[in-house]
Order: structure tokens, then sequence, then C-alpha cells
């Protein structure tokens, strides 16, 4: 065993392309541990954890890569290294015969005729680079997250006065003029627009709508906290405004995590005076399900009842629906009664935020025993993430489960540990997977989990208990990875696989007794 | 209509900033999408970013990039002419019969490196105040030589840059501002003073440059009333595969043909001519220097001018490297640690055996000649590492922290594109991009010389505190 520590200096890759080398990297043969990064005090601080530190990291810098690795034999180390730096060659010849830009000035000043910007960047420099667009009138996309709240006010509120469109932070889903950006999906073109302040929330209406037969518009993000108190739904009303004027846009879903109700009742207002009709899907608010007190506005409870009533004021000639069989009543109780007494409870691991929201709010609506990392209410928050009680349901996606790894839809597998453990409990009886297809998600999402799925259906049979699998995937039969093998996939494997989100939750619920 | 709904009816085209797989997937639903391969500013450093967006703010912006296109026009706009060769006891400022200058930004005796010591003592047993190297030894360490960078005398030197009174140096003139830069004659290669060398045929050589190859091409510059084009030369030079700072080859034949025909007019022997033409063709370096002088010319036109942020000098002393800037002026120097050269070794060698990076030969790169000209000298890329295809990105790439290209000097690979001049301490801040160099690596210890050539970058510090003095200075 040796540890061998290479440093650039002034090297600069981001966190994404150095976790996928990293990640890679610890699959190399020889290779125990490896940990490639920047120099920050975290990456550091890891590496210290993991007992990889040497003197040499003593005089590194934020400007630095370091390559630390954790061989298994000291003889192999000239090998090892050269297979690591192929790691990094491979990564650079794509697309090496295009420009790239160092700085948003020079793509500036070179493209002046672009109108969006697309911001990844670490949110600590995300504010400088936005205002850099909005300054130059374009519009912005920002998937960064990290922002602070009054960084988001001020860019917002510049947006606003300029009339561009900031979507974002943490703004994971946009579909303009047919082009999905970041985390989308294809679906077809239509009169229905979108202003999602929710990234897989908006995917799955998207792709609902399309499965129906039916098309979007416009599908503008505005960041998880577009309608929190500080912001008040900047982004909301100025999306809704521009898809109230576009000759485009039939009528208009709204989708938001649990927003602040004085944001609800401001949006609520606006739409008094609306010429369109508006569906509502705003997950744990009062109103949702109830009837509306204006006429062209309807509250929807779930995300597949919303799609549903907003299909209505479609004007477009439907498509052919792709709407995939579900399992009949009879089908889930006779995999019911196979379940034992002691299996009482739902285990839900999701990539995607709102999928996750959906199911939490769900299972609430008959138990007070549900638990979960991204609850809101401080006594149902798990003190530990990583064990659950009761009905829990997990968002991978969250900050706690991302540290120093890409989001769970581009790398499904953070979930693999967790399954094998929620299928050693026997009081789980079911276990609820999303596999999100589309744009920027992982190119075969339920492949990645076939073995894992295999594993924890023996695990407990072994243990003679039936462990019901719920799979969805999140996806049209146009996006890039293909949707119905990757079902084909989990439908091999004893998973139950569902249509819709809204399914997924419906299903694992009609195994609990109660609900 | 509005901004927000023009977007609805405008195809797409996107910049993409941060992961690359956006800009893939952009691309691959058709639309225009560019790439900013981003890296944190001012190296990631919050306190020096506020000093930076200080600067940025659009009055204070508008101000620094006026004076920064005044400097970037000064020093494109330079023609620097050759109109002579003399003593440097002769022409140059401020030079007595006791000054020794030598490279890169000041430095006591006592601390220079190896290299540059031996080249010192080796200069003053050429110039007989001591009789050998020991007593020269002594006699640096007495107080009463005066050493001082090359650069604070209108001067560049190669390597050690070692310049005594009675050595014979470059005369350049600046025809469109006026300003003379000064170099040193090329020793060529073998054991030779610029590497700290200074053994009796060092000093023989030395001897004979001054009393020969000097004296004549003195006379054949007073034959040419007109004096030397050598920004023209240079840039037919780049155009034949040299970069001008480690590839001369195409450059000192272009120089000895213009010089040629005055020589064989003056009053030499026929012996002594041939000993000068074996001599210049004994090495491609003749003309190294003489384009560290036309950069130099160049630069000091834009040096001094207020509130510009563009970088007038690097260098360095084999222990520090230094720069200077134009809104700071003078003889005001930012240092920092000089850096490894990394590249190939001739065979024997190993980094451990390298010397820092020294030498006043990086005013190359800040003229936008050199490392940020290989573009145009493919042949260089075994001698200094890499590939072609880095080569030429090189050079691209510095545009991102330069002003403005230089019209006159261009690279016809890159479609003429021409060199990237003005090294912009903003911009530096603002990439995080440090100014490529390509340089030789000479021998730790005095004497043994070039041991290979490769890449390296000024320590990043000095541009840190450039920028802090920047602010101080145009901001108040």
């Amino acid at each position: 065993m040796a540890i061998k520590t290479v440093i650039k200096k002034n090297t600069y890759f981001d966190s994404v392309t150095l976790m996928t080398i990293s990640t890679r990297a610890n699959e190399l043969e020889s290779v125990k541990t490896a940990m490639i990064g920047m120099g920050t005090d975290m990456n550091i601080e890891v590496i210290r954890d993991v007992g990889l530190y040497t003197s040499e990291l003593d005089d590194i810098t934020t400007g630095d890569l370091m390559i630390v690795l954790d061989i298994k034999e000291e003889e192999d180390t000239e090998t090892v290294l050269a297979e690591v730096e192929e790691l990094f060659t491979k990564k650079n010849q794509s697309g090496t015969t295009e420009i790239s830009y160092k700085t948003l000035d020079s793509a500036l000043n070179d493209n002046q005729e672009s109108n969006i910007v697309v911001i990844s960047v670490n949110g600590n420099f995300a504010y400088r680079e936005v205002n850099k667009a909005l300054d130059n009138d374009k519009h912005v996309m920002l998937f960064s997250d990290n922002v602070t709240i009054e960084e988001e006010l001020a860019l917002k509120q510049k947006a606003h006065e300029k009339e561009l469109f900031m979507m974002g932070p943490d703004c994971g889903t946009a579909i303009i003029n047919g082009v999905g950006l970041c985390f989308a999906n294809e679906v077809r073109a239509g009169d229905i627009g979108i202003v999602g302040a929710s990234g897989t929330g908006s995917q799955e209406v998207s792709v609902q709508i399309h499965k129906h037969g039916y098309g979007v518009s416009q599908l503008i993000g505005t960041g998880g906290r577009d309608l929190s108190l500080e912001i008040g739904g900047i982004m909301m009303l100025d999306g809704l405004d521009a898809l109230l004027k576009d000759e485009q846009t039939e009528a208009i879903l709204l989708i938001s995590k649990p927003p602040a109700k004085e944001v609800e009742e401001k949006i609520i207002e606006k739409l008094k005076n609306a010429t369109k009709q508006i569906v509502i899907y705003f997950i744990g608010s009062e109103r949702a399900g109830s009837n509306s007190e204006i006429a062209n506005v309807t509250f929807a409870n779930n995300s597949l009842q919303a799609v549903e009533q907003v299909i209505q004021y479609s004007r477009m000639m439907p498509a052919e629906t792709m709407l995939n069989k579900n399992l009949t009543i009879e089908e889930l109780n006779h995999i019911s009664t196979k379940l034992k007494d002691s299996q009482k409870y739902i285990r839900g691991l999701f990539c995607g935020g709102t999928l996750c929201d959906e199911l939490l709010y769900s299972l609430m609506e008959f138990s007070d025993e549900v638990y979960s990392n991204i609850h809101k209410s401080k006594d149902r928050q798990l003190t530990n993430p990583n064990s659950s009680k009761a009905h829990t349901v997990i968002d991978f996606g969250d900050d706690k489960f991302t540290e120093g790894r890409p989001h769970p839809m581009i790398d499904p597998t953070s979930r693999i540990p967790r399954i094998l453990q929620e299928a050693r409990d026997p009081e789980v009886a079911v276990i609820a997977l999303d596999f999100e297809l589309g744009y920027g998600s992982h190119e075969d999402p339920a492949g990645v989990l076939e073995d894992v799925i295999r594993e924890a259906k023996d695990i407990a049979e072994n243990e003679g208990r039936e462990l019901v699998i719920v799979g969805y995937v999140l996806g049209t039969e146009i996006d890039p990875q293909d949707v119905n093998s990757q079902r084909e996939k989990l439908e091999n494997l004893g998973v139950l696989v569902v249509d819709s989100n809204h399914q997924l939750c419906e299903v694992a619920k009609s195994f609990i007794k109660g609900a | 209509m509005r901004k927000r709904n023009e977007l609805f009816h405008t195809n797409l085209n996107a910049i993409n900033v941060g992961i690359e797989f956006i800009n893939e997937d952009l691309k691959k639903q058709g639309i225009k999408s560019h790439q900013v391969n981003w890296a944190p500013p001012a190296g990631g450093n919050i306190e020096l970013l506020k000093v930076l967006d200080r600067l940025k703010e659009p009055e204070i912006q508008e101000k620094i990039a006026r004076a920064n296109q005044e400097a970037a026009t000064r020093i494109t706009q330079s023609k620097p002419i050759l109109i002579g060769y003399d003593q440097a006891i002769n022409v140059m400022p401020n030079m007595t019969k006791k000054t020794i200058l030598h490279a890169g930004p000041p430095i006591a005796y006592e601390d220079m490196s190896g290299p540059m010591q031996g080249a010192v003592q080796g200069a003053l047993v050429f110039e007989e105040l001591a009789t050998d190297i020991d007593e020269a030894d002594r006699l640096a360490r007495s107080g009463e030589i005066t050493f001082s960078p090359c650069h604070e005398h209108d001067a560049v030197g190669s390597m050690a840059g070692v310049t005594s009174p009675s050595m014979y140096v470059h005369i350049i003139k600046n025809e469109t501002y006026g300003n003379i830069a000064y170099t040193n004659l090329s020793e060529q290669l073998a054991k030779v003073l610029r590497f700290g060398a200074n053994d009796q045929t060092v000093i023989n050589r030395l001897r004979w440059i001054r009393d020969v190859m000097g004296p004549m091409l003195h006379d054949a510059m007073e034959l040419c009333p007109n004096g030397i084009d050598l920004r023209l030369m240079l840039s037919q030079a780049l155009h034949m595969g040299d970069e001008c700072h480690n590839r001369n080859v195409a450059g000192s034949t272009l120089l000895i043909q213009a010089l040629t025909p005055y020589i064989i007019r003056t009053n030499f022997s026929k012996e002594q001519m041939e000993e000068v033409f074996e001599f210049t063709a004994s090495s491609d370096y003749f003309s190294g220097p003489t384009w560290m002088g036309v950069a130099k010319c160049a630069l000091d036109a834009g040096h001094n001018v207020e509130n510009s942020t563009i970088v007038t000098t690097m260098c360095r002393n084999g222990v520090e490297f230094g720069i200077r800037v134009s809104g700071i002026g003078g003889n005001n120097w930012f240092t920092g640690p000089a850096q490894r050269v990394i590249g190939p070794m001739f065979a024997g060698y190993t980094q451990d055996d390298a010397g820092l990076d020294i030498g006043d030969s990086a005013i190359t790169e800040t003229y936008g000649i050199g490392g940020f000209a290989m573009a145009a000298a493919p042949a260089i890329v075994p001698l200094v590492g890499g590939t072609v295809e880095e080569a030429l990105n090189y050079s691209t790439e510095m545009k991102e922290i330069t002003t403005m290209p230089n019209p006159n000097v261009t690279i016809p690979v890159l479609d003429f594109m021409g060199i990237p001049s003005g090294i912009d301490v903003l911009k530096v801040m603002e990439t995080g991009m440090l100014p490529i160099i390509n340089t030789a690596i000479a021998h730790k210890n005095p004497g043994i010389g070039m041991i290979g050539a490769g890449l390296t970058n000024p320590p990043v510090n000095v541009f840190n505190d450039a920028l802090m003095a920047l602010s101080e200075k145009i901001v108040h």
C-alpha cells in the first residue's frame, strides 16, 4: 500500500468533472482510494479524515489541483499515475475543436447575439457572473446553489426591472422554445405553459402532459426559494405574466414545493384578472384540491391531477397517448397478501426532490409517523438521515447527501447502500424508487441499480419476507435514454413499475393498512 | 414587445458558464451554445475579488479602459529601429565604470543565485577590476560596485543579464516615441557568462567581442544611416516559424543578412570578418537579445500611463520574479519567488540540477512573442514539451488576458491574428490565467549552462500585489 500525492499548481477543473474523474479513478484496479479535487479546506478535511494526508499538501491553495491516491501495490504507482492522467486527457478530448472561453466577459464580447446565459459555477461566485449576464441584457438560468437569499433577491429585482428571466438559483429545469435546459425531458411542443418552483416537479408535469398526448409551450423555472417570504415570488409572477401575454400559451400550470402563505395569496390575487385558465399545484398548500373562489383557477391535489385538469383547456388536437397500463387492484391485493403483519412501513428513496415531497405529503394525509430529511416540521426531521424510522422518505439530492459527489440524478448510485439497509429491515413493506431520464440525467439509471435491486429482493426472500419495490421511470419515448428498456429492466427484476409519480404514491400506500 | 416574450420568438443562443455537459446537451438539441471553462476569479480569494470588483465599477472601468487602450496602442505602434552598437559606458544612462547590471528585479550580490554571482565575477575580471575570480568575489562584496537591474537603465539582459561598462550593446530607437533601449550581444552557445561561466575561455570570448565583433558591428551600422527596421524583421521571423524567445533560426538569418552589406564595407580584415560570420553562424541565438531589445523598446513606451493596468515588465533574477505595471510606473517592482521551469531536460540532467527561472527574456512574452506566439513556431514544441495543438492554444488563450492584438506582428496559422499584447493585471485576476513563458532551463551551478527548456509562469502573488497597489492608486 502506498500513498501518492500529485499537486498541479494553478490548475482548475470544475467539481463535476473532478468528481467524475474521481469516480473513475476509484474504479481503477490498482487503486484502493482516489481523492481528486481542488485544494479547498473541505477537500483537505476529507483527505485528513480518510487518513491520506501527507505533508506534501501543507502548502496547497484553493487554486491547485490535487490527486491523492492510495495504491494497493507500490510498484504499480507509475502505471496508476499514467491511468489517472489519461482520465484527464480523455475528458479534454471532447469538443477541443471549438473555442472555449475562460471568462463570461470574453464569451459575451464575441457572441453579442447570444440571448441566454446558463450558469453552474460555484455558488459563492455565481452572483458576480449573473450580474454580468443581466448587465448585458441576457436572460439567465442559474443552476448553482449556495447563493444567499440576499443575492437572489438583488438579482431577481434587477432582472425584473430589466424585464429579463432570472431562473434560479438552484434551478434545475426549464424548457424554452422547445429546448431543454439542464435537467429536462424531450416533450411535444404545445399550448400549455408551466412555471415551476421545483425541478423534478416541473419535469413530471411536462412528461405527463406529453404522455397524455398534449404539449408544452414554455417551461419556466424559478428556483426552489422563489415562493419564500423573502423573494416574494418575483420570478413566478414575471413568468406568469410572460405566459399570460404569450399567444402560443392557452393554459398555465403553476407548480411549487410548499410556498409561503403570503406569497401564495399574492399570486392568487394576481390571477383574479387573468384571462387564461390556470391550474395550481402547490404541494402542501391548504388550498390543494379545494374548490377555487376564482373562476379560471383550479387547485390540484397531486401532480397527475394537475395535468389531467390543465389539458382540458388545451386547444390542440391531442396526439396518441403514451400512457402505460397501471397495476390493477386485484394484482396489488394479491401481492399484499404475501406481506407479513410486521411489514408496516414505506421507505421512499428519491433522486427527485419534488417527487419526494409529493410522497411525503401524501403519506402525511393518513399517518403522523412520517419522517424525512426534508420534513418541514423539525420533530419529523430525521436526526440521523442515514437511518430510517417508521415511514421514511429521503431526498438524496439534499445537501447532506451531495457534499463531494454529483447530484443523484447524474449518479443514482448513492442510493445503493440505503436500498440494502431498507431490505434488511423486517418492518419495511415497500421501497419506492424514482428514475429520471432526460437531458442531464444518467444514461442508464435503472441499469446501475439492477444488481442492488436483485440483492435486496434476495435478502428479504432469504429472511422469509416479500419485499415490494415500486419504481417510476420519469421520461418520454423521445428522451435521449430509452424509456421502454428502462422500464423493462425494472420489470424483469420484479419491480412494480408505475406510470406517474402520483401512481408511485398510490401504489406504495396500497400496501399499508389504514392508508 | 417585452424582452421576456421576445425570447419566445427568437432562436436560443446560449453561453454556458460551468458544467460542460449542459453545453453538450444544448448543442445536441441543435442550438448554438458557447462554453466558458470558468475558474474562480482572483484565485477564489474573496478579499481580492472585492478589490477587483471595485475596479470594475463602470466609471472606474471606463477610466482604466481608456488608459489601457492608450498604453497598448503605444506598445503596438512602437517601431523599434536598430540604429547602432556601442560600448555600454558610452551610451547607456547612469552607467559608470564600477556599475554592473543584472537581469530581473533589484537584488544584492549576496542574495544572487550561483550563476548570476558567477557572471558578476567573470564581468569584473573582464573589466580588469579584479585579477581573478576570488578577488572579484571579494570586490563584489566590498560595496564598491553598484549593482542595478538592466531594466532600470533602459536595458534588458539575457539569463544572468550581466552587463558591464565596456561590453558592446545594441542601440534600438523607437521611431514612433523616441525612447531608446539597449541590450547585450549574444555570446552564442558554449560556456558563456550569461549562464554564470567565468573561466578564461569565457573572458577571452568577451574580449574578442569587445575588440573585434563589437567595433565591427558599430562601424557597420555607421554606414547604415536609416537603421534596420526590427519590428518588420521580427514580423518576418514569426512568419518563418520563430517565436523569437527560444527559436531564433529565421530571425538570426534575417539579421545577419541585413548587417552583411555594411559589415563588408568596414575596414576590418577579411580574417576578422570570417571570424565574425563564423561566430554568428555558430548558434541560432545570435538575434535572441535583439528581440528582447525590441520588446523592451516598445514596452517602455507604454510604461507610466496613468490608470493603466497593463504589465510593462516581466523579468527574473534567478531568485525573484518581478513585474512592473504601467499605471504604477517608475521602478516600482512587484516581486515573488522565481518558479521552476518545467520541460524536457538534456540527457543526463534532472530537475534536481535545474536553477529557477532567470533572465530578462520574459520581456518577449510581455510584448506578445515567445510563449505568447507559440502558435507561430510549431517546431519549438519538442524543445519545450507539449503538443502542436497546445502551442496553438497558448496563443489564443493569451488573448484572454491581454488588451489587443498587435496588427504589426501576426501569426499566419491563426488567420494572421496579431500577437496578444498588453497583459492586463485585471484580466489575469479575472481569469485566474497566468502569462505563459517558454524559456531555457539553466543549471543551478555557475558555468554549466543550459540543461533544458520548458514552460513556466510568474508567481501569482505579483499580480495580487499589483492589483492592490492599482486599486489604491486608481480608486483613491
